[in-house]
């Protein structure tokens, strides 16, 4: 069974179709790279996938489980979108993470909420952070930031900063884990060491989407590769296929292939 | 006439009892104020039309017109017009009479200063609570709030220096504030009269009172200077 179905996304805003007819597919412990230029829609394909945009038409499923239909208006109910929205994780360009919250802190609020949402919360209060906080140690120490903790956003580098955000979403136990641009704020050294645990990521079979502008880490480390023109799949494939033996004249032309 | 040693410690009381009343109309306007503000700034930012234009309009009435006017309406219109003296004529009908005036009107100066630290705060900082499965309400409360917070010390100082001078318009409808208190020794009171001097002292009171608040302010911008 495929871990995502993206059928028939399509996006408007205004008059501007953004995303026309976008269908894929991806299976457990793949990592699907979407590369195309500015403005060819790959980040409102992400921010569809996480809910922050509604998709016109289309449906998504993970594990077989329907979880948007555009047709259906109560996918679009906070609560059973706050419920759908559990499968994916969302790592942004620009980190967001919460200023006023340490490394460790950002990394707990959301799992230490939601827990105080549930019925037997009162009663286990003390075990249930006590398995939090583990949690998030564990996932700081992945990322390397055992060191930093203690540490506020702003003490923090770029590239310390993303590997928090990713912490914190990988905190909340996605199935599906979703970067949008996730060094393109970062200067090169930075970029690196965010590739890094990304990559150390896919060698522990996260199931990842990877919208990014980093050609060879993108061909480095994905199973698939999705190029998108103008809201279209233009060109689907493996790495293989799509960087070295492009079809399409326009992605030739995106990833300076073509002699002008 | 008496000496001005003599008289002193008569107008330092007459004006302590004043500068209590003051101090009172003071506190219970922050107390109201603050969170009244916080609800018409939702009203005024709502996704509901109706309710937004409702809230805008509250907004714009209560800052267009002068407190002033404000007070005598509150503290007027239900006796003369509507035939319903629910103040009465005594001094805890004038003092909830300005409360009721001075909450709304700082409540919707608030509530703009409010507004202000809200669309300051990135929209990032939404969709990072959303994606991580919060609810808008921890979202606000947890992650902007304090941002809010920050944000807004600096014009919110400003206010709260305003309201303390601002309290004296009370005055308009009698409360014995601290200026009432003052203004008595120029007609004579408790054997004083003609006297302007206690009026000047009044400033001394609101001096140090304002100093006393620009100094809370200044710590509480440095307890939050944590982070950024």
């Amino acid at each position: 069974m495929h871990i995502l179905e993206v059928e028939h996304i399509s996006k408007s805003f205004e008059k501007t179709e953004v995303l026309k007819d976008i269908c894929f597919t991806l299976e457990k412990s793949q990592v699907l790279s979407i590369i195309g230029s500015s403005g060819s829609g790959k980040t409102t394909l992400l921010r569809c996938l996480n809910f922050l945009e509604h998709a016109d038409q289309g449906t998504i499923k993970v594990n077989g489980e329907l979880i948007f239909d555009a047709t259906d208006p109560s996918y679009r109910k906070e609560a059973v979108m706050r419920r759908n929205l559990r499968h994916f994780g969302l790592v942004f360009q620009s980190f967001n993470l919460f200023p006023q919250y340490t490394a460790l802190e950002n990394v707990m609020l959301a799992p230490k909420l939601s827990a105080a949402k549930e019925k037997d919360y009162k009663s286990h209060k003390k075990e249930i952070l006590a398995s939090i906080e583990e949690d998030a140690l564990k996932y700081l120490d992945m990322m390397g930031l055992s060191d930093r903790i203690g540490n506020y956003p702003h003490q923090l580098s770029g590239g310390q900063c993303q590997r928090v955000a990713i912490a914190r979403a990988l905190a909340l136990k996605p199935d599906i884990l979703c970067f949008d641009e996730p060094t393109s704020a970062l200067d090169p050294e930075l970029t690196g060491e965010v590739l890094k645990v990304i990559k150390s990521l896919a060698e522990q079979k996260m199931t990842m989407i990877i919208v990014t502008h980093e050609m060879s880490f993108a061909k480095d480390v994905s199973d698939q590769v999705i190029f998108m023109n103008d809201g279209i799949v233009l060109e689907h494939g493996t790495p293989t296929e799509v960087f070295e033996n492009p079809k399409e004249e326009r992605t030739k032309q995106f990833l300076g292939m073509l002699n002008t | 006439m008496s000496t001005f040693l003599e008289q002193l410690p008569i107008v330092i009381n007459s004006l302590n009892i004043g500068f209590l009343q003051t101090l009172k109309l003071f506190f219970v306007t922050l107390l109201g104020a603050l969170p009244l503000g916080l609800l018409i700034c939702f009203g005024s930012m709502s996704k509901i039309k109706p309710v937004k234009r409702l809230f805008q309009l509250l907004i714009w009435i209560v800052r267009g017109t002068p407190l002033m006017i404000q007070l005598l309406i509150i503290y007027y219109f239900p006796g003369l017009v509507l035939d319903n003296p629910i103040w009465g004529g005594a001094e805890s009908g004038r003092f909830a009479a300005s409360a009721v005036a001075f909450i709304i009107n700082y409540a919707c100066y608030f509530s703009e200063i409010y507004r202000g630290g809200i669309i300051a705060i990135p929209i990032g900082q939404d969709e990072a609570g959303l994606v991580l499965g919060m609810t808008k309400s921890d979202i606000f409360f947890k992650v902007k709030l304090l941002q809010m917070i920050k944000r807004i010390l600096p014009p919110m100082s400003n206010e709260v220096l305003t309201l303390v001078k601002d309290t004296s318009l009370a005055r308009i409808i009698a409360l014995q504030e601290i200026i009432w208190a003052g203004q008595a020794f120029m007609k004579g009171s408790q054997g004083i009269s003609g006297a302007i001097w206690p009026l000047f002292f009044t400033a001394i009171y609101y001096l140090i009172c304002n100093g006393l608040l620009t100094v809370l302010f200044a710590r509480l911008e440095k307890k939050l200077s944590y982070f950024r």
